[in-house]
């Protein structure tokens, strides 16, 4: 027993190495920008960059949009899927995970190719790039929200309270925005951080599309041409993921029991 | 004409036929079960009612209106399911206003009739909890005063009190039986427990591979079951093999001893006629005027209110249930004794 609890704690050493011994290792080398001394000159350098903010503040509005879409598009088909196309289940959720099998490099290529001619030249304006954008991001957020939203629609009874909401003279409009949304609000909260950290750290998509209004294609450009912003940047961008993930739990946490699940068990 | 009424209704989902031609006439004010095993098309037939299934062929109208092919959000009808249902991410009051609010009720209506509707199931306190905060029986009240809130025009339970355990469903389903005489509402429940249908309903149909079996009072269903299925689904029964059947005398030959049977009233026969008695007919000893057969007890089973013996007749085996009492006494495995029934409560099948 004992000797299995000591293997057991060496893995979970070696796994904790894993990830935080790169991570300390980028932090203490952002810290030396200045010979011979630890600083945090270069974050200074990055909080005075106005790019730093101009492009962070493009890919969060972009994420933000692509959240808002993925979730009006994901949540209405994995509900009607659930409720009425139960055997089309598995088709879609083979489609939701082909921008895993796609490369992103392939998925532009195509968005370029097919919406700078005629009929859509959705390339030839700025707002027609940013539409393209989001399009592209909520097929590369695809496989997070669907899973996502499919399995917080697998822990609720669909049917009963769908049927229950109709009996009760609900039409479809309330019954998805007052009964379904609310009881999905974890699985749609998770997707969207899925989300949210997917679209701010996105290079290739971005870097074709906008190029560096972005937020990966400007990180991309810091690493190419200044050594300790890059190392400061990467532990900023890992910053605002945690902070997010902590706003995300924080506001689940508070909620949490309300959905608990209810019903004969 | 009746107030709901489904005429020539049946349900078809691709080659299976769930519901076949079904005919049902109820007045208002009326309960009454649809009782059946699991498959018999009890629940389809509610669904179609609810608004939930369309049928393929026939007509359903409710107080002369045809709502066939209505909506089931147009409908007005009160809906309770086995899993309750409630809306997790809403309090109690606001699980039972959903319906009035869907309706646009002023906001002071809306508030007395939760407090009404709380006030009807004895769960007053509860208005600020969450369903999981609930025990079942107590989510399934919830659930009624849900469904009643709308002051609907029929109420549809279906299998309401089958995820509960034995004690809280005989308290629920008398507090249901309480509640729907004080309202009068028209009910439809389906159940497959023969003792929740025969004790809450007006009128129990008895349902069997998607068609009606029988409908009738729970007494006419209990006591003159039309067919051998009700007869076998409902109560216990004894099917024995007979001989020598003369229909004119009403007589008949049960293991080499003599039979009067019942004629009083006309049921289907199948082409190989057996004797049908249920065993709470049967007593031990000799009865004046009464059917007296020999036998061996096999077995005596103490069941609390009822003590089950198993009777050898000499190659055929039949069940006999005695009540019990404290004085009572048993025969023992292996006793010879002599059972006895009267005319009417055997009959040929």
């Amino acid at each position: 027993m004992k000797r299995r609890s000591i293997w057991s704690w060496l893995w979970i050493v070696i796994g904790m190495l894993y990830f935080i011994l790169p991570l300390y290792s980028t932090f203490d080398f952002s810290l030396r920008a200045k010979k011979g001394v630890l600083s945090f000159l270069a974050y200074q350098r990055v909080f005075e960059d106005p790019n730093f903010w101009s492009t962070i503040k493009f890919s969060l509005v972009i994420a933000i949009f692509t959240i808002i879409v993925s979730i009006l598009l994901v949540v209405p088909t994995a509900y009607w899927i659930r409720l009425r196309l139960p055997k089309l289940r598995v088709l879609v959720e083979f489609i939701s995970m082909l921008p895993f099998v796609v490369p992103a490099i392939v998925l532009v290529f195509g968005l370029i190719r097919v919406f700078s001619g005629a009929p859509f030249f959705l390339t030839n304006t700025y707002f027609g790039t940013y539409v393209l954008l989001v399009a592209g991001y909520v097929v590369l957020a695809l496989p997070f929200v669907f899973r996502s939203v499919d399995t917080g629609l697998a822990a609720i009874d669909v049917q009963s309270l769908t049927e229950a909401a109709q009996s009760l003279g609900a039409n479809w409009p309330t019954i998805i925005f007052k009964v379904i949304f609310p009881n999905l609000r974890v699985a749609i909260m998770s997707s969207a951080f899925l989300t949210l950290a997917t679209v701010i750290g996105e290079y290739t998509i971005a870097s074709f599309l906008v190029g560096i209004k972005s937020f990966g294609p400007y990180m991309s450009l810091i690493g190419q041409n200044k050594t300790y912003e890059s190392s400061s940047l990467a532990i900023i961008s890992f910053m605002i993921t945690w902070a997010f993930m902590g706003m995300i739990q924080l506001f689940n946490r508070g909620k949490a029991d309300t959905s608990a699940l209810a019903g004969a068990r | 004409m009746a107030y709901l009424s489904l005429s020539n209704v049946s349900k078809v989902f691709g080659t299976t036929t769930a519901v076949e031609d079904f005919n049902l006439e109820v007045e208002k004010g009326e309960f009454v079960s649809f009782l059946g095993p699991s498959g018999c098309g009890k629940t389809t037939t509610l669904r179609m009612i609810g608004g939930f299934e369309m049928p393929t062929t026939g007509v359903i109208t409710l107080d002369t209106e045809d709502i066939t092919y209505q909506s089931p959000n147009q409908r007005n009808v009160g809906m309770v399911f086995q899993s309750y249902a409630l809306f997790p991410n809403m309090t109690i009051g606001q699980n039972i206003s959903f319906g009035l609010q869907a309706r646009k009720t002023p906001e002071k209506e809306i508030k007395k009739k939760v407090d009404e509707m709380l006030g009807l199931v004895h769960l007053e306190k509860h208005i600020h909890k969450y369903p999981y905060q609930l025990s079942g029986g107590q989510q399934q009240r919830i659930a009624l005063a849900r469904a009643l809130a709308i002051n609907p025009r029929v109420l549809l339970l279906d299998e309401p009190l089958s995820a509960l355990d034995a004690k809280i469903r005989v308290e629920l389903r008398l507090e249901i039986r309480r509640i729907q005489q004080t309202m009068g509402i028209t009910t439809i429940y389906v159940t497959h427990d023969q003792e929740e249908a025969l004790m809450l309903s007006d009128r129990v149909v008895v349902m069997s591979q998607g068609r009606m079996e029988q409908i009738g009072t729970p007494a006419e269903i209990y006591n003159y079951p039309s067919t051998e299925f009700v007869a076998q689904f409902v109560g216990q029964l004894n099917i024995l093999p007979v001989t020598q059947v003369n229909k004119k005398d009403g007589t008949c030959v049960l293991a080499g001893q003599q039979v009067k049977f019942d004629q009083s009233f006309e049921r289907s026969i199948s082409e190989t006629p057996r004797l049908a008695i249920r065993p709470e007919e049967i007593q031990i000893g000799i009865g004046e005027g009464r059917n007296t057969l020999k036998g061996r007890v096999e077995t005596v089973m103490f069941l609390g209110a009822v003590v089950r013996l198993r009777v050898d007749l000499g190659g055929v085996m039949l069940s006999a249930d005695l009540f019990n009492e404290r004085n009572i006494t048993l025969p023992r495995a292996g006793d010879e004794v002599v059972i006895s029934f009267p005319e009417h409560s055997c009959w040929l099948i």
